[in-house]
């Protein structure tokens, strides 16, 4: 798994890591059960500061992503996999919401939009 | 458990006084020290470590009242890191171990080795032929091989060349992520201490300026840079002191007091607390 922790992201530090183990456990690139790094660990590692570790797996565990078993470690929860997907299709839509509200004064068309969208896709094929 | 916290402490000098002084750095995390030449880091430093008396207040280091006898023993668990190394110039990285082991009764000998072989130190050479880097690396290397739970370094990587500082650094974090260890460690160089440091601590003028998890402070602040007519429109409230320029203001404000359509700039360690000493000035 990559963690990749820029300033250059606008968002808080915990809500990058939070957001990218996410991302694996929806990849499936994390199964159900697998152990994630202890919060030490990964603070060392990234050298980042330990609170905000535990404020990224807190969030985590908030969102039903992973469960902590005391002395244990914490692990990938069973995935409800239709409310990850859900939950993504909901944060997309709010997008397309503000996308079509910042196009109408620009007058541009949904045709127009998707040509853009195209566009941005190819550019960041690999 | 808290490896130190310090109480509502005072301590009076002819001209100078630490006032009224309060902070605790829980186990697990790494504190850093901040605050100008003369701010009081060093003498809040002495009255953590006993070797200066608060006229009020009090001290606790790893659960016990520093005033206590049993703090004489609990030292042992200290390794104290200061600004210039204080070993006898004839004496090699060798013959220091044998003192060291007479000293203390928790001295690691295995660990000395393993840190004098991490450090590239010479185990024959006299400590006067040591270059700073490695007198500061020796003096780590021996606070470090009496199992210490809490580090105490006052500027440990003043005068350092970026690697061996990056290299030191690795090691204080290493130790800090143990459960029960801890770090204080104060130092000028705040971009050292925004790599390792969970919290920030800011003394001027003897008092403390503001304690805060360092993280939270990169998130709470930002820098923005505008016109004279849009830095006018902006929330009062939301800045923290500004630079201007007959071109530009550069202000640092609280992100959360702003209009979404500002836009800001990440702000380092070293922004904040510049701006944040100016203001409070």
């Amino acid at each position: 798994m990559n963690l990749i922790i820029s300033n250059a992201d606008g968002r808080p530090i915990y809500e990058q890591i939070a957001a990218q183990i996410r991302d694996s456990i929806l990849a499936g690139e994390l199964q159900p059960g697998d152990m994630l790094p202890s919060i030490r660990a990964l603070a060392k590692d990234l050298r980042i500061s330990v609170i905000t570790t535990k404020r990224a797996y807190d969030e985590l565990e908030a969102q039903g992503c992973v469960h902590t078993v005391a002395g244990k470690g914490c692990f990938v929860a069973e995935q409800n996999g239709n409310l990850l997907r859900e939950a993504h299709l909901k944060e997309i839509e709010a997008h397309m919401q503000e996308i079509l509200r910042l196009a109408a004064p620009c007058r541009l068309t949904v045709g127009e939009l998707t040509d853009m969208l195209r566009l941005l896709e190819e550019e960041s094929r690999p | 458990m808290n490896a130190i916290e310090v109480k509502n402490v005072t301590k009076a000098y002819p001209k100078f006084t630490v006032d009224r002084v309060s902070l605790t750095l829980p186990a697990g995390c790494i504190m850093g020290l901040v605050g100008e030449n003369g701010a009081g880091k060093t003498t809040l430093i002495r009255l953590i470590m006993g070797a200066a008396r608060p006229d009020s207040g009090s001290v606790t280091v790893l659960n016990v009242d520093n005033r206590d006898v049993a703090f004489h023993d609990l030292k042992e668990h200290i390794g104290v890191v200061l600004d210039e190394a204080f070993f006898p110039e004839v004496l090699t990285p060798r013959d220091i171990g044998r003192v060291m082991a007479a000293t203390y009764r928790q001295w690691d000998d295995a660990a000395y080795q393993r840190w004098l072989t991490a450090f590239s130190l010479p185990e024959k050479q006299r400590f006067h032929e040591f270059s700073r880097g490695m007198k500061m690396k020796l003096s780590i290397a021996v606070a470090l091989s009496h199992a210490p739970r809490l580090l105490v370094l006052d500027e440990p990587t003043g005068g350092l060349d970026p690697v061996v500082r990056d290299e030191i650094l690795t090691v204080f974090n290493d130790f800090a992520r143990e459960d029960d260890h801890a770090v204080l460690i104060s130092s000028h160089i705040v971009s050292d201490l925004e790599k390792i440091c969970d919290y920030i601590a800011c003394l001027h003028r003897g008092k403390l300026l503001l304690c805060e998890e360092k993280d939270r402070l990169l998130e709470e602040y930002a820098i923005v840079k505008l016109s004279q007519e849009e830095f006018a429109a902006l929330p009062q409230t939301a800045i923290h002191g500004r630079r201007e320029t007959p071109y530009c203001v550069e202000a640092l404000v609280e992100r959360s007091m702003l209009p979404a359509s500002i836009r800001t700039e990440h702000a380092s360690l070293e922004d904040i607390l510049l701006f944040l000493v100016k203001e409070g000035k």
